[in-house]
């Protein structure tokens, strides 16, 4: 597998087809590919947690992080989201850049209860973070990403939950740790953004388990 | 959808008895070209490992459903991704 180097990555990534129009209430924008390579690129280069592993992407969108982690020598790569459009370019990325290792499922995850538990080696995903009218999912997702993973979780939730996802972490009995703070561009991809881009702080977090 | 994918899946229809909604069965034009179980010693048949591989990871469904072994329920496989998606009144 030839070494691929953070910027080659970064520079793949920005052929990712994203939305084209967001869905607000499922708080629908693309990770940018910046942020998407840095994280992958740690993962896998000081966990080695994505070549040759099976990983799951969770509210993947049109798929940034899965399409990165094929990239980068994953064994297989499975994409859930709830949004068929998404998933619709989703499938054309796949196509464009000609990955045979990657699927894609329908579904709510919310609703997946533990059918799915220690079927993947990595969880990589950037989870909804529960501003629209769905306080609380970041953390339905963080649990069942943590169910189906039998070695870790990487996601990016904001840091002002940092506090309450420890408190989470230590109840599951999980060990969680803060890999980076990030500063999240967000340009204005919903209409009603006033500012060019919101500054919000996620931070990548990995989980271990047990 | 590979058949590694559809290994994952389990039909949420609610009211199933615990594990009754796995596996899901697949619905296609044709038929597999596996046999139902494999056979013993099948570690060492190169033929039939061959032919597991292939149908584990090179064969992608496009098109079908999944039914649910418990409820009937069909959950269809459009472009090659399944739906697994409730509607309201079921959820």
């Amino acid at each position: 597998m030839k070494k691929l180097k953070l910027k080659e990555l970064e520079s793949c990534l920005q052929q990712v087809d994203t939305f084209e129009s967001p869905k607000l209430l499922l708080e629908q924008y693309p990770t940018r590919p910046h942020i998407a390579a840095c994280m992958l690129y740690t993962i896998h280069n000081t966990f080695d947690d994505i070549e040759n592993k099976t990983i799951a992407d969770l509210g993947c969108g049109c798929g940034m992080l899965s399409i990165g982690s094929a990239m980068l020598g994953a064994g297989f790569c499975v994409g859930f989201d709830i949004d068929a459009d998404a998933l619709e370019i989703f499938n054309s990325n796949i196509e464009d850049f000609e990955l045979t290792n990657v699927n894609m499922v329908q579904c709510d995850i919310c609703s997946l209860s533990d059918s799915m538990s220690d079927t993947f080696d990595t969880v990589i995903m950037n989870p909804p973070f529960g501003t629209k009218h769905n306080k609380g999912i970041d953390m339905i997702f963080l649990k069942t990403a943590l169910q189906m993973a039998k070695t870790a979780v990487y996601s990016l939730h904001k840091t002002s939950t940092r506090q309450h996802i420890q408190k989470k972490a230590a109840e599951w009995e999980v060990k969680m740790e803060v890999l980076a703070e990030l500063r999240f561009d967000l340009p204005a991809s919903y209409k009603f953004h006033k500012k060019k881009s919101v500054s919000i702080k996620p931070n990548i977090t990995e989980k271990m388990l047990r | 959808m590979k058949l590694l994918t559809h290994n994952l899946l389990s039909s949420h229809v609610p009211g199933l008895r615990p594990g009754a909604g796995f596996p899901l069965r697949i619905e296609l034009g044709h038929p597999s070209e596996l046999p139902p179980e494999p056979s013993p010693g099948y570690e060492a048949d190169e033929e039939f490992l061959r032919r597991l591989h292939h149908v584990l990871l090179e064969v992608e469904v496009l098109e079908g459903s999944l039914q649910c072994p418990d409820s009937g329920r069909r959950f269809p496989i459009s472009r090659g991704v399944p739906n697994l998606l409730l509607s309201e009144d079921e959820a």
